[in-house]
C-alpha cells in the first residue's frame, strides 16, 4: 500500500487561494485516535489558521519515523514513547523531537481470544464485567495450568517496542504477578494483522487501539477485557511531533498548526458532532471501517464479546475535554521510567533531564495563548495512572524486579517529582 | 561481499515487484533467494528460511515486527534492504545522511539490486562490530564494579586489606577454574543472602 495523500483527493486541488499558504504534510496511521487530524484538514480548521494540512497516510511507525528523519513529512501522529526514544537515540536513530500536543488519551484496549477467555473464566471465576486486577489473576492461573501442562507460553501481541499498548499491557501484567518478559511471549503485530493472527491463533491476545479491538469482537474471535482507561485513566497515547529543528525555524506555521489541531480536538470531542466524525473516519482515506463500530470507542460504550450487550467504560477516548491535548511532562517521565524498567534503556539523570525537554506544554500554551483553553482545576489527578493496584513505579511487590533495578526507576521517579511539581 | 551462496528473503505481497527485486539478485550473481508474500507469523517463516539477508519495502506493514525481533533477539538480527517504488534522489541522501542504520531507498529497478544488497550487507557488519564492541565494554565496566564490590566486602568481613581480598578471589578463580568475575558475583550473592553487603 503506498501513502495516499488524503486531503489532495478528498478535497481537490489546492485553491489560488491555498497555493499561497504554507504547507504542512504529516503522517498518520488509520485508527480511531486519528481523528483530530482528520477533522483539522477535512472541516477547514487548518486552512482557517492559515496553514494547509495535508495528511500522509503510513502503514508502520518504522515508516512513520523514518520519513519525519528523512524530511519526506514535516511531523506525525506517533506513539508517546516514541519522539523519547528518538530524542534519546533509543533504536538506532537519534533526532531530537518535541511533542507539543497531544492528540488523544486512552483509546486501546486489551482483547484476549475467545477460547483464551474461556479458560480465564474457570481458572479465575470471572462473571464478565470483572476488574482488571481479577482478570488479570485469572489470566496468571491459566498461566500456572499451561505451565504444569508443559504447554508454550501464551504469546500477546502489540504494536511497536517504544507504544503505550507496550508499557500498558507489561504494567498491568506485572501488577497481577506475571512476568511479561518470562510468563508471556510479547510480539510485535500491525494493527491491521492483529486480527488475523488471533483467528489463525498465533497470538492468544492483544494490546490495540480501536477499531481492532471491535473489529474482533465482530468477527466473533476474541473478548475485550481491560481498557487503558481503566489502568490509567488518562494516559497519553497519541501525540503531535515534528523535528526539533522545525519547531525552532518556523514557530509560526507550529503555533498556528497547535491552534487548528486544539479548535479541531473541541469539535471531535462535542458528542452534538459524534455522526458527522464517524462518518469521517469511516472514509477509506482514513479508517475504511464500519460506522457503528468506529463508534463504540468515541461514545465508551464497548461491546466486550458477541452476543454480550455493550458496557460503557468512561473516558474510554479523550480527544480534549479536562485539558486533555495539553502535553503531560511527567508522563513523558513515566514512560521513560518503563523504557529503564523493561531495559530498553540504561538510566542516566542526563537522559531524564533531556526527557523533560520532549513534551512540551509551554508551547502548546504560547501558541494558545489568549485562546479559551483552561487549565484544569487543582486536585484533579489527571496524569497519575490508575490501576487494579495503586500506580507506583518503584513497587517492590513487582516480583522480578531486582532491587537495582528498582532504584533506577525509582531515580527517575524521584527526578519526576523533584522537577515535575511545575506541571 | 556478493558472496552468491548468501540466502535472501524478499518479504512482499506483491508479486510484480518480487520478481523485478529476485530476477536483479539473480542478475547479480545469487541464487539462494526465498521469498515470504503472507505476513502472518513472520517470525516462524524467517526462523524456517533463516535467512542471511532481508529485504523488505519502505511500505512493508511488518517493518515493525521485524525491528522488534532484531532487538529482543540477537540471534535472529540480520542485514535487512529497503526499497520503495519511487526514485527520488532526494529522499536516497536523506537517508544515507541520516545514518539510520543497514538500509538504503531507492527506486525499484533490478540494476539497482545489487548495489543495495552489498551497501546494506556491509553497512550492517559495521554496525555490528560497533554494536559488539560497546557492549563488550559495557560487560568489562560491570565486570570491574563487581569485583570492586566483592573485594569491598571481603575487606570488611574477614578483615583483608585491599590486596590480599583481590589475591583470595584470585587464587580461589584459579583454583576453581573459573572466572574472577564468577568468584566476585559469588562474594556479592552471598553477602546479600545473608544480609551483610
Amino acid at each position: 500500500m503506498s501513502d495516499t495523500t488524503v486531503s489532495d483527493h478528498t478535497c481537490g486541488p489546492l485553491s489560488l487561494d491555498e497555493r499561497s499558504l504554507p504547507t504542512i504534510t504529516l503522517g498518520f496511521i488509520p485508527l480511531t485516535d486519528c481523528a483530530v487530524l482528520a477533522v483539522a484538514s477535512e472541516l477547514g480548521f487548518a486552512h482557517r489558521q492559515g496553514i494547509v494540512l495535508r495528511l500522509s497516510r503510513e502503514v508502520s511507525w518504522a515508516n512513520i519515523r523514518d520519513k519525519v528523519a528523512f524530511g519526506l513529512l514535516d511531523g506525525a501522529q506517533m506513539l508517546a514513547g516514541m519522539p523519547i526514544a528518538a530524542t534519546l537515540g533509543i533504536n538506532q536513530l537519534r533526532m531530537p523531537m518535541l511533542a507539543p500536543f497531544c492528540l488523544s488519551r486512552n483509546g486501546n484496549a486489551i482483547t484476549v481470544s475467545s477460547g483464551l477467555y474461556r479458560e480465564m473464566a474457570l481458572a479465575g471465576g470471572l462473571r464478565g464485567n470483572d476488574a482488571p486486577c481479577v482478570v488479570g489473576h485469572a489470566l496468571r492461573a491459566v498461566i500456572d495450568e499451561h505451565r504444569t501442562q508443559g504447554r508454550p507460553p501464551l504469546t500477546f501481541g502489540m504494536v511497536y517496542p517504544f507504544s503505550c499498548h507496550n508499557y500498558e499491557l507489561r504494567y498491568w501484567m506485572a501488577a497481577c504477578g506475571i512476568d511479561p518478559d518470562i510468563d508471556v511471549r510479547l510480539a510485535v503485530i500491525p494493527p491491521p494483522l492483529m486480527v488475523d493472527s488471533l483467528r489463525d491463533g498465533y497470538v492468544d491476545g492483544f494490546c490495540v487501539g480501536e477499531p481492532w479491538n471491535s473489529l474482533a469482537v465482530e468477527a466473533g474471535l476474541g473478548q475485550i477485557i481491560v481498557s487503558k482507561a481503566e489502568i490509567w485513566r488518562h494516559g497519553v497515547e497519541k501525540m503531535l511531533c515534528v523535528p526539533y529543528a522545525l519547531a525552532v525555524e518556523k514557530p509560526d506555521i507550529l503555533a498556528a498548526l497547535i491552534r487548528a489541531l486544539d479548535e479541531a480536538a473541541a469539535w471531535a470531542d462535542d458528542p452534538a458532532h459524534r455522526s458527522e466524525l464517524v462518518e469521517l473516519l469511516a472514509m477509506p482515506a482514513y479508517l475504511n471501517a464500519p460506522a457503528a463500530i468506529i463508534e463504540r470507542a468515541l461514545n465508551g460504550a464497548m461491546v466486550p464479546a458477541r452476543p454480550l450487550a455493550a458496557r460503557s467504560v468512561p473516558d474510554f477516548l479523550v480527544l480534549h475535554r479536562e485539558g486533555a491535548n495539553r502535553p503531560p511532562v511527567d508522563q513523558a517521565l513515566w514512560l521513560y521510567s518503563q523504557m529503564v524498567r523493561w531495559q530498553q534503556s540504561a538510566c542516566h539523570r542526563g537522559d531524564a533531564q533531556l526527557v523533560r525537554q520532549i513534551f512540551r506544554p509551554d508551547v502548546y500554551e504560547a501558541a494558545l495563548r489568549g485562546g479559551a483553553w483552561q487549565a484544569p482545576a487543582p486536585g484533579q489527578d489527571w496524569d497519575v495512572p490508575e490501576s487494579a493496584t495503586a500506580f507506583d513505579p518503584t513497587s517492590s511487590s513487582v516480583p522480578h524486579l531486582d532491587p537495582g533495578q528498582i532504584d533506577i526507576a525509582a531515580a527517575v521517579a524521584a527526578i519526576a517529582v523533584a522537577d515535575g511539581a511545575s506541571d | 561481499m556478493g558472496d552468491p551462496n548468501l540466502t535472501i528473503l524478499i518479504i512482499e505481497e506483491n508479486a510484480v515487484r518480487a520478481a523485478i527485486l529476485e530476477e536483479g539478485m539473480r542478475d547479480a550473481g545469487y541464487c539462494h533467494i526465498q521469498r515470504i508474500a503472507d505476513m502472518a507469523n513472520l517470525l516462524n517463516k524467517i526462523c524456517a528460511v533463516d535467512p542471511d539477508v532481508i529485504v523488505i519495502g519502505l511500505e512493508n506493514p511488518s517493518r515493525d515486527t521485524l525491528e522488534q525481533m532484531f532487538q529482543v533477539s540477537r540471534s535472529v538480527r540480520r542485514p535487512i534492504a529497503m526499497f520503495v517504488d519511487i526514485s527520488d534522489t532526494a529522499t536516497i541522501e536523506a537517508a544515507v545522511d541520516a545514518g539510520v542504520s543497514a538500509y538504503v531507498v531507492d527506486g525499484l529497478k533490478k540494476e539497482r539490486v545489487r548495489p543495495i544488497l552489498d551497501v546494506t550487507i556491509s553497512r550492517f557488519h559495521v554496525f555490528r562490530r560497533l554494536q559488539e564492541e560497546l557492549v563488550q565494554a559495557r560487560e568489562a565496566l560491570e565486570a570491574r564494579k563487581m569485583i570492586e564490590r566483592a573485594k569491598g566486602i571481603l575487606m570488611k568481613q574477614q578483615n583483608l586489606g585491599e590486596q590480599e581480598a583481590y589475591s583470595l578471589m584470585r587464587r580461589t578463580a584459579m583454583s576453581q577454574k573459573r572466572k574472577l568475575y564468577d568468584i566476585a558475583q559469588s562474594v556479592v550473592t552471598a553477602a546479600q543472602m545473608f544480609g551483610q553487603s
